[in-house]
């Protein structure tokens, strides 16, 4: 038990003297999963917006198959990135693995479908008839998509969150995609696998805590966003 | 439906006046954006040709050497390393597949045939450790004192008593299937569990099963301070344990950084390297970690 209180005692301090390591490890881990998010977002709003809006062939399947990748175990797609990102692999021309562009593109694939699935069901929880009647009266697509978005703010940030969420807390692709590499990939989710296995539980119960406020920040950042207007 | 359409109306017309703040808020958003995506970018466009792939293990990982020597060498050299971290057999498939420059790996019989096949040319080894038995106080085997590895082996298996395997294919995992061979017994699933992790991970199973298993002497003394398990059984011959360095035949993959990993292995080999590794650990543990025998 003793233990456990040093280590959080030790941990405090740490997280009161941060070192520039673990300075470097936040930023990564921050600029990683930001960008990562964003990308997302951009893929999967207009994405999930489409298939929602629109009728087409398949689009069942194509449903299922986007409720079915919302759940793809981040290893396997980890396992899947590093393969095609060997250099001897179909995209190793790119020299992306053990970077963080290799990161990111791990990252996007696991939150793309968590935001793209949200996105449609959020989409599709809105009145049909709103998008149609907003054309009729002389919008564009995209003006009439905006206001189908100000209609259900609430879910698309909790859509957001979702996929924020799944990525700044993963550690398995970004394990085998980034290499864990000290100053290049190392991020708070491997640091505190390589600290654990090095014994050291203080540094790993440092760095959890930091990636607990972190991911504790952006989403009351996010949160206030979401409830502005129910104060 | 009067009211409904009304309602949108004014939504359109709140959306129009609104339209240049928040394209004005849209155009922010992505510049920052793009300033982190452009960031994220050069971040790794820094050493795009001078990038050298070391696949290695994680008892030299685990222990903090690798880190010291990876940064001595950058900053002397100029080159980004990046050095993955795996068990010796995942760290040879890499170098046989062309995705590491340089090996360094401790399995002598794997990596001469590795050289053999022509994946590697110049191995060297160039420092070892050894291996110990790690087991709880009260040694339920019996194996303190007895005259060699094979013997100690056979007790843990006639007592029955839990043994925890990395399981991983490894350097260490490989040496530890050889001593089960040697000692001519095939453990038993009853009491041999292979766990599929890293050295300090094994070692910290057992640790918490209070089991036995065969540990570096390295990964045991920096877990030292947090381990109820003891030293049992030490300094038998074939529990040596060499690292070696082999570069990645660049003729089979021409991807391969031949320069950089020529260069990276002459660091290695250097009289610098030489006093780091002999006087690592000395501070924290009293001895050395490894011992340099390159000469």
């Amino acid at each position: 038990m003793l233990y456990i209180f040093a280590g959080f005692k030790k941990a405090l301090f740490l997280i009161f003297h941060l070192n520039a390591e673990i300075l470097e490890i936040i930023r990564l881990s921050l600029l990683v999963s930001m960008v990562a998010t964003g990308m997302a977002i951009a893929i999967g709003l207009p994405l999930g917006s489409i298939i929602a809006l629109k009728r087409f062939r398949w689009r069942k399947l194509v449903i299922a198959l986007i409720n079915t990748t919302m759940g793809l175990p981040p290893v396997v797609v980890g396992l899947m990135v590093s393969l095609f990102l060997f250099r001897n692999g179909p995209l190793g021309f790119l020299g992306w693995l053990y970077t963080a562009k290799g990161m990111i593109l791990a990252q996007v694939i696991i939150a793309t479908p968590i935001i793209t699935g949200l996105c449609l069901a959020s989409v599709q929880s809105v009145d049909p008839k709103l998008y149609q009647q907003v054309i009729a009266l002389g919008a564009n697509r995209w003006q009439a998509l905006l206001i189908v978005f100000k209609e259900i703010k609430l879910s698309l940030l909790a859509a957001i969150v979702a996929g924020f969420g799944s990525i700044i807390s993963e550690v398995g692709a970004v394990m085998m995609v980034g290499g864990n590499i000290k100053g290049q990939t190392r991020v708070l989710t491997t640091a505190t696998v390589l600290e654990t296995n090095m014994g050291n539980f203080d540094v790993a119960i440092a760095l959890g805590l930091i990636l607990f406020l972190l991911s504790f920040m952006v989403n009351a950042a996010l949160t206030l966003i979401q409830q502005k207007k129910y104060d | 439906m009067m009211l409904r359409t009304d309602c949108i109306r004014w939504l359109i017309l709140n959306y129009k006046s609104k339209e240049i703040a928040l394209r004005k808020k849209l155009a922010v958003s992505l510049l920052v954006f793009l300033l982190g995506v452009s960031q994220a970018l050069s971040f790794s466009f820094a050493g795009e040709n001078k990038t050298i792939i070391l696949a290695t293990t994680t008892s030299v990982q685990d222990t903090g050497l690798l880190d010291l020597l990876v940064a001595g060498f950058q900053k002397k050299s100029g080159y980004t390393v990046k050095a993955i971290a795996v068990g010796t057999g995942q760290a040879m498939q890499l170098g046989q597949n062309g995705e590491a420059d340089i090996l360094w790996v401790h399995s002598p019989a794997d990596e001469r045939q590795f050289v053999k096949e022509g994946y590697g040319t110049a191995r060297t080894t160039f420092m070892h450790n050894d291996f110990v038995v790690l087991g709880p106080k009260n040694d339920p085997a019996k194996i303190k004192g007895v005259k060699n590895i094979a013997e100690g082996f056979r007790r843990i298996a006639t007592a029955k008593v839990l043994f925890v395997s990395r399981g991983d294919n490894s350097g260490t995992h490989k040496k530890e299937k050889k001593l089960w061979q040697a000692a001519g017994v095939t453990p038993d699933k009853e009491y041999y569990i292979e766990i599929g992790q890293g050295m300090a991970a094994t070692v910290n199973v057992a640790n918490e099963k209070l089991a036995y298993c065969l540990a570096d002497r390295s990964t045991y003394l920096s877990l030292k301070k947090l381990l109820e398990l003891v030293i049992l059984f030490e300094g038998d011959e074939a529990l040596f344990n060499r690292y070696s360095l082999i570069l990645v035949n660049p003729e089979k993959y021409p991807k391969i950084n031949a320069a950089g990993a020529k260069e990276f292995f002459a660091y290695l080999l250097s009289e610098d390297t030489k006093n780091m590794v002999e006087n690592y650990g000395q501070d924290k543990f009293g001895q050395p970690l490894f011992y340099w025998d390159y000469k």
